[in-house]
This record gives structure tokens, sequence and C-alpha cells, in this order.
């Protein structure tokens, strides 16, 4: 079987809000079946890079390729079957059942009121198979703990069936377990569905086990690259403040300063 | 969103059995003691010796009871959409001003003639120039709601904004009651107690017309409601043209809300405490779903409110917005401090 090509990338890409910059000279490609970890520092642009990404909001310049396509040549229904995100933002209604939450997700292939197909309910078992839900399915969102709550918004992601998925801090408010967890679903998600998965993090030291790509914001030359590659250039060593954390190398992990 | 299994037949069946008895109770209560057999006589169209009395029920019952299930289902929809759109538990056409802009709109036709040109609005100031006031009114308070919702993502602020809305028209209506003269003047008074009696039969078809046409938009924005329970950016991640689908839920609320308010005044805590009610019942949050049911419970909870403030067997009417208030209150109370918190 042929495998989907899908490659995500940005070239010169300069990131903010209105005239404000946030981020520029951020230059990156992921292409399917690879996992890519976007760290850096509280402040950076990690979350206004995923939402650029995503087209949730307007980049200042530079170009993004999904594919053979700037996304934003794409139409809105068109870009919702190339891209899914999970966002940090709070359900806006925490009322919604897992079931009901995953099924949304099928709304760019549903028709003007909704109704899901056969097809369509079929996407919805399987994302909810996958990610070890089907027994919460009729449980409200917010009787869900955080790492449930993560995972059904990762299914409804899988749900909208896009070659793309991005992901702001999935990993955020969870222990060290589920955290693991987490990541190690994307990975798989990356490997056996051959999807191009990009994420923001503060896991610096598990991205660097599990990742395929990292990019670096640190606000000047933001490297990116395989994780070894990155060590071998000291990337990961002007992250945070000298002072308070060293990188080790040797390790992959930072330690304080004391 | 319908992969919950039940299809609610039994919550509807229920909805549709309490609605044809409210709507009964509501035809044969009134001032005027008529028999329950003849009631239902004269309404299959059979012959009762009181001719009166089928005049009292064919040209003031029957019309009251629909424009009852008008207002009460269009308000309780327009309250859900609306806070689906402003993901607040807490909006709702009263609350957020909506209705003091219908006001505003219906009080500068009504009185605001004294003020500019006494003789072209008198002559107009007919069933449908005051429902396009009233409509424009809340389109407007409605408008400068959204812009400024995106501006103020917090639950409360917004609401205060809604406060402040509902303050600035009334202190206007009060400029305009001050330069009005006494008939003018109670005009407005009486409408502002509401009221879904003393409509025509003509002036029904004229509310069910704007109703089913804010309903149709209602209906249309489905998809993209069930979209942005989740949120805004989620929404626009799934596709959901923001801008259009917001411009319909506005038409839909001022053709519901305002049209509304304009022919029965305007009425409180229906369009807000409604949809919590009727989650009470219904636990899917899919607006294919909670649309209909919604309107059902509107129009039983109406029906019902109607036949009490007619006090059967007397000559009284108490204004309908005491007995809204009264019920509607406390049920947002109630709901507040069992659940915590109104999610919707």
């Amino acid at each position: 079987m042929d495998k989907p090509v899908n490659v995500v990338t940005s070239k010169a890409l300069e990131i903010g809000y209105g005239k404000t910059t946030v981020a520029k000279n951020i230059n990156f490609s992921v292409a399917a079946g690879e996992l890519c970890a976007i760290v850096g520092i509280n402040g950076i642009g990690k979350s206004t890079l995923l939402r650029t990404l995503g087209h949730l909001q307007p980049k200042i310049s530079g170009e993004i390729w999904q594919d053979a396509e700037q996304i934003e040549a794409l139409k809105p229904e068109a870009l919702a079957r190339k891209i899914s995100v999970v966002l940090t933002e709070p359900l806006a209604s925490k009322n919604l059942s897992v079931a009901e939450l995953i099924g949304l997700g099928r709304q760019p292939y549903t028709n003007w009121i909704g109704s899901l197909t056969e097809k369509d309910k079929q996407h919805v078992q399987a994302s909810m198979a996958a990610l070890e839900l089907t027994g919460l399915k009729e449980r409200k969102c917010h009787e869900l703990s955080d790492g449930q709550l993560q995972r059904a918004l990762i299914a409804r992601a899988m749900a909208q069936d896009t070659p793309t998925i991005l992901l702001d801090e999935p990993t955020s408010h969870l222990d060290l377990h589920h955290k693991v967890q987490i990541l190690k679903l994307l990975k798989e998600l990356a490997d056996n569905h051959h999807k191009t998965i990009v994420f923001t993090t503060h896991e610096i030291d598990l991205a660097i086990q599990l990742c395929d790509k990292i990019l670096v914001l640190n606000g000047k030359s933001n490297p990116f690259g395989k994780p070894h590659e990155l060590i071998a250039q000291g990337a990961f060593d002007a992250i945070f403040p000298s002072e308070t954390i060293q990188f080790d190398a040797q390790s992959g992990s930072f330690r304080i300063r004391k | 969103m319908s992969t919950s299994k039940t299809a609610y037949g039994f919550e509807f069946g229920l909805l549709i059995l309490v609605l044809l008895s409210s709507f009964l109770l509501s035809v044969s209560l009134g001032s005027v003691s008529i028999p329950f057999s003849d009631t239902i006589k004269i309404l299959v169209g059979g012959t009762v010796e009181n001719t009166s009395w089928r005049y009292i029920l064919m040209d003031y019952r029957l019309p009251k009871a629909f424009t009852a299930i008008l207002v009460g289902g269009g308000l309780a929809v327009s309250g859900l959409v609306m806070q689906t759109l402003f993901r607040n538990p807490l909006a709702g056409p009263f609350v957020l001003g909506i209705s003091s802009g219908a006001s505003l709109g219906a009080a500068m036709l009504l009185m605001g003639s004294a003020l500019f040109t006494r003789y072209i609005f008198m002559e107009t100031a007919n069933d449908i120039s005051m429902s396009v006031a009233a409509s424009l009114g809340s389109f407007l308070v409605l408008s400068i709601v959204v812009t400024m919702a995106n501006k103020v993502r917090d639950t409360m602020t917004l609401l205060i904004i809604g406060l402040m809305f509902g303050s600035i028209t009334a202190a206007l209506v009060s400029v305009l009651a001050y330069f009005s003269d006494a008939a003018q003047l109670q005009r407005f008074i009486f409408w502002s107690f509401g009221s879904v009696g003393s409509l025509s039969w003509s002036q029904v078809g004229v509310l069910a017309c704007t109703v089913a046409a804010g309903l149709v938009c209602a209906v249309l924005a489905i998809k993209s409601l069930n979209a942005l329970l989740m949120g805004e950016l989620y929404a626009k991640s799934l596709g959901v043209p923001l801008k259009k689908f917001k411009t319909l839920i506005i038409v839909a609320t001022g053709l519901l809300a305002g049209g509304i308010t304009a022919f029965a005044g305007p009425i409180a805590f229906v369009g807000l405490a409604v949809p919590h009610l009727t989650r009470q019942l219904i636990t899917t949050m899919d607006h294919r779903i909670l649309i209909p049911a919604v309107f059902l419970y509107g129009a039983i909870l109406m029906l019902l409110c109607d036949t009490v403030s007619q006090l059967p067997n007397s000559a009284k009417v108490l204004p309908i917005n005491a007995i809204t208030s009264l019920i509607g209150a406390p049920v947002v109370i109630w709901l507040l401090v069992r659940k915590r918190k109104l999610l919707f």
C-alpha cells in the first residue's frame, strides 16, 4: 500500500497578533508518520505557532504548506479535512458526552444538519476503541479525569480523520504516568496510522526520547531537527537561563543548578 | 452527534401530551365559565346553545392559546441559541438586554411620534410596523452585545453589559414617556406588562410567520451550534464559517425575541429558564433534539402561566410578566443552588 506523503512545512514564518511579532524565522518540515514536538520557554510563542499552523489565527508573514498547498488557499471545509486540533482552551460545554464530543469530529463530512452516517459512526467507534474510551462513551465531559478528557479530545481529533493533527500541550495537568501514556499514544498514531503530528510541550526530556523531530523556539534561530542532532548542536543548552537549569547532553535531561 | 442511542421518543411523547392538556386547560378556563364538554363541542365544530361562548372561544381563547404557544416556544428557543452562542448559561433575551432593545423600538414607535413626526407614525403604528420596530430594536442591541462579547470573554462582564443596556433603554423609554401624552403612555405601559391575549387572528398570523422565520434560521444553524459547544476555535477548526453563522443566529434571535416582544411585550425568564428546565428532562446537548424539546417546553410553560394569570372564573387578569418572573426566578436560583453551577 502506498503510504500518504503529507508534509507540513513552514518557511520564514513570522507569527503574532496584529503588528506585534511573537516569533519569527520559523522553518521546519514534518512528514507523515513523524511525531514533532515544539518546545521552548513560557511565552516564546508555542501556542501561537500551533494556532497559526491550524489557521485558527492569521500569520504575519512567511509560508505554511500542507503538502503542495498553502493553508490560506484551502476553503474552511477542505482545511477541516486536512488538519484537526486539540487545544488548551477548555470546552465551552462540559455537558457534552464523550460520544457526542467524538461525533462532532465528523462535522466536516456530515450533511447540513450533522447526521452521522454508518461510515461516520464507524470512525467514531474506531477512535473510541483506539483510545480505550468505549466504556466511558455515555459519560459527560465534566465527569472525566484530566487524562480521560485529554484522551477524549484526541479521539475527537482522530475521528476527524485528518492527515495532520496539531496538539497544544496535550500533557499539561497530567502526572508522569499519564504524560507518558499520551505521548506514547501520539507516537503510535504517527507510526501506525501514518499521521503527521505536531504538538507543543514542556516535557523536553520525554520529547527527546520519543519524538522524531523537535522544533526549539528560542527567540532567535529556532533550531529544528532530530533530537540527537539538536543535542549535538547544543540547541537545548540555551532554552532556559543557565543560572537555574543546565542541560545534560549525556542523559538528555535537565539538571537543577545547585 | 447522533451517537446517543435513544431518540428521546418517550420524552417527546410526554411533552406533546402535556402540551395538548395545557392547551385544553388554557382554552377551557377563563373569566367566563364554559363547561368542558361544551368547550370540546365548539372546538370540534359542533353547535352549543350559548352563541357567545362560541365567540369567546373562537375569537378570544383560541388565538390567545396559539399566541402563548408561539411566545413561549419562540422565546425558549431564542434563549437556547443565545446560551450556546455566548457560551453562557445565564444568557437569554431578557438578561442580555435584547428585550429592552425591543422595548425601545416599540416605545419609539408608540411614543416617539410625540417627539418627531406625530402624523406619519400614529397612522402607521399597526401590527407590522410594531413588529418591525421591536425587531430592529433587538437587532441593534444584539449586534452591540455580540461585538462586545468578542472583546470580553468573561461571563459576568457580559451579563453586566446586558444589564447596563437594560438601564440605558429604560432611561430612553422614560425620556420618551415624559414627552408623550397619557393615551400613548398607557398603551406602552400595558404593552410592557406583557400579555398573550387580545391578539386578533390576523395578528397571530403575523406573529406565527415571524416566529417561523426565526425558527428556520435557528434550524439552519443547528450544525454550527453543535460545533460551538466545544468553543469558537474548535468550531473554526471544524470548518464552521463563524461570521455567517453569527449573523444567522443574530437574525434568528432578533426575529424570535424581537417579533414576540412586539406582540406580547417584554416577557421575563422564559428564554433563560426553559432551556435549563428542558435539560433536566433531556440530557443530550444535541441541538437537533434540544430545539424542538425546548420549543415544546416553553409553549407548555407559557400556556400554564397564562392560565394562572387569567385567574379562572374572575374578570381580573394579572400581568403575565409577574407570573413568569415568579416561576422563572426561583427556578434559576434553585438550579444555581442545587447544581452549584449551571452547566450548558
